[in-house]
């Protein structure tokens, strides 16, 4: 199982999609204005997520090439409205918050970006679970960044006020504009993060053979030159 | 400026003025609306300036000492950004409101963007625009004398007369600093004197939001009341100490006249058609965003190259 394992720490830490790959960017500026819609948005996402990348994997050898990112739309659009109905069933708090955001997941980028780049390609059980690690490292950057807006922006953290009443708070951050501040700074503490911790960083590994759709952001895109060498 | 080694082919141009000496004489010109607002609205103006001054100097420094950065705080810019931004806050503010904005102004408008020369838009008036949208009710209570009062903008907005000559004076509510047009004037002098601005941001500004309001108003070419809204409200200020700020201004002479321009049609449009009496800064920063257009699209064309034969 250490390739799931890899495939999870892939997901939440080294490739984050919401503070390394500036993936979904759509949903994280604008549904974190509390972190319950953070946390919200992040797990709707990773069900929808993990979903896809099953049932694309499992129909990646007969999915015809040229028609597959119709195909990929198709299965997520299924899947998102299958969500959509459930949380308008059962949380209906949460489908009023997030509101247009949850169709909007069908054009998320991340989920077209790990059926391209990860699930046509590998095997089920990986792509479970890149799946699974890239929705909870979406959901993880989500809720930080709803944290972050509603303890400064609203004095609260999810839903409970901890100032007192009247008391004034940097409203800004609720708005949009608090959004990219908070994003900017996340990103630039990671980035802080990632340059101390990773001095030595490893050598490339790739197992892509071109670089269009790879979502490998260590070698930036070099991998067919280096190959060429 | 020192610290730029990026040395190119002569002629060099020297000059007597340092980066410090120029924001000690901006500093100098704010001296007369300072003053006037101290003597105006009383102690709170003189605590709002000194609160707000130190806690930009102390930000800019505490910052450059956390990131090992060289120490800046010598050229006074932070000191003319933390009283530009006192000038720019209702005179019964609460004390820690300059504090917050001072912060932000250095650490997210000037440092994060690379310190003096660097930041996208008027610092002062960033952390102003960041307080007015956190704390708007605050920002917006003109108390004077006493009495909760409206700032004359939205007097004339509401329709009601004014008094012209109060106006000029600067003895009506407002801002620490906007209320009197003679100190701001005056300052204005002392800064062209010394070849510190040069006129042509402030006089295509002043002379393009007049002909706009004169045509776009309502109120048609009512002298009155285009002094009046020369007059009140921060144009002035604005016009003056913050437009011209060098590194969120155009370089080019020709860009300067379009910036001014823009700068007179966005305040007109915000002071007739927004929901608010008031909209210098917000003209005035979203100006400073399109700086960077305006410099390229009025570069001048270099010896021998382009035109006719």
């Amino acid at each position: 199982m250490s390739k799931s394992m890899e495939r999870l720490y892939n997901g939440v830490i080294k490739e984050n999609p919401t503070l390394v790959l500036m993936l979904g960017m759509c949903p994280t500026l604008a549904v974190t204005t509390s972190a319950i819609n953070g946390v919200g948005m992040g797990l709707t996402t990773t069900v929808v997520l993990v979903m896809s990348n099953l049932l694309i994997s499992m129909l990646r050898k007969v999915i015809p090439d040229k028609v597959r990112i119709p195909a990929f739309i198709v299965i997520i659009a299924s899947f998102v409205t299958i969500v959509q109905l459930l949380l308008e069933a059962y949380i209906p708090s949460l489908y009023a918050a997030l509101g247009i955001y949850i169709p909007l997941i069908v054009v998320n980028c991340i989920i077209l970006g790990r059926a391209e780049a990860y699930a046509s390609k590998n095997p089920v059980v990986p792509s479970i679970f890149d799946g699974l690690g890239m929705g909870l490292g979406f959901t993880l950057g989500l809720t930080l960044i709803g944290m972050i807006r509603e303890i400064l922006g609203a004095g609260a953290i999810f839903g409970f006020r901890f100032l007192p009443e009247g008391m004034d708070t940097l409203t800004i951050f609720i708005l949009a504009p608090g959004a990219f501040f908070v994003l900017a700074v996340l990103t630039a503490v990671m980035n802080k993060i990632k340059q101390a911790s990773g001095k030595a960083s490893d050598p490339i590994q790739c197992s892509m053979e071109m670089c269009s759709g790879c979502m490998n952001t260590e070698c930036r895109g070099r991998m067919e030159e280096i190959e060429k060498q | 400026m020192s610290d730029l080694y990026n040395v190119s082919s002569g002629p060099h141009v020297r000059d007597k003025y340092t980066t410090g000496k120029i924001m000690a004489i901006v500093l100098l010109a704010l001296i007369p609306a300072s003053v006037y607002g101290i003597y105006h609205f009383g102690v709170n103006a003189a605590i709002l300036i000194v609160v707000s001054i130190v806690s930009c100097v102390l930000t800019e420094l505490i910052y450059e000492i956390v990131m090992k950065q060289k120490i800046t705080v010598k050229d006074l810019s932070a000191a003319v950004t933390g009283l530009l931004l006192a000038l720019n806050m209702p005179p019964t503010a609460a004390w820690w409101l300059p504090v917050i904005g001072g912060v932000f102004a250095i650490i997210f408008v000037k440092m994060l963007f690379g310190g003096i020369g660097q930041n996208f838009m008027n610092p002062a008036l960033g952390g102003r625009c960041f307080l007015v949208i956190c704390f708007a009710a605050r920002m917006t209570d003109f108390n004077y004398d006493g009495i909760t009062s409206a700032t004359p903008l939205a007097r004339i907005r509401a329709g009601e007369a004014v008094n012209l000559w109060d106006m000029i004076k600067g003895n009506i509510a407002g801002t620490v600093g906007e209320t009197s047009l003679i100190a701001i004037v005056l300052g204005a002098c002392i800064m062209l004197a010394f070849g510190i601005i040069d006129l042509k941001i402030p006089a295509a500004y002043i002379i393009s939001f007049t002909i706009f309001m004169g045509l776009f108003s309502g109120r048609g070419w009512d002298v009155s009341y285009l002094i009046a809204q020369l007059a009140g409200g921060g144009l002035m200020l604005g016009a003056f100490f913050m437009a011209t700020d060098y590194a969120t201004s155009p370089i080019t002479p020709g860009g300067k006249v379009v910036y001014g321009i823009l700068l007179g049609i966005m305040t007109g449009i915000f002071r007739c058609f927004s929901s608010t009496a008031e909209g210098v800064s917000f003209a005035i920063i979203f100006c400073n965003l399109l700086v960077p257009i305006i410099e390229k699209l009025t570069l001048p064309k270099c010896f021998g190259k382009g035109g006719e034969a």
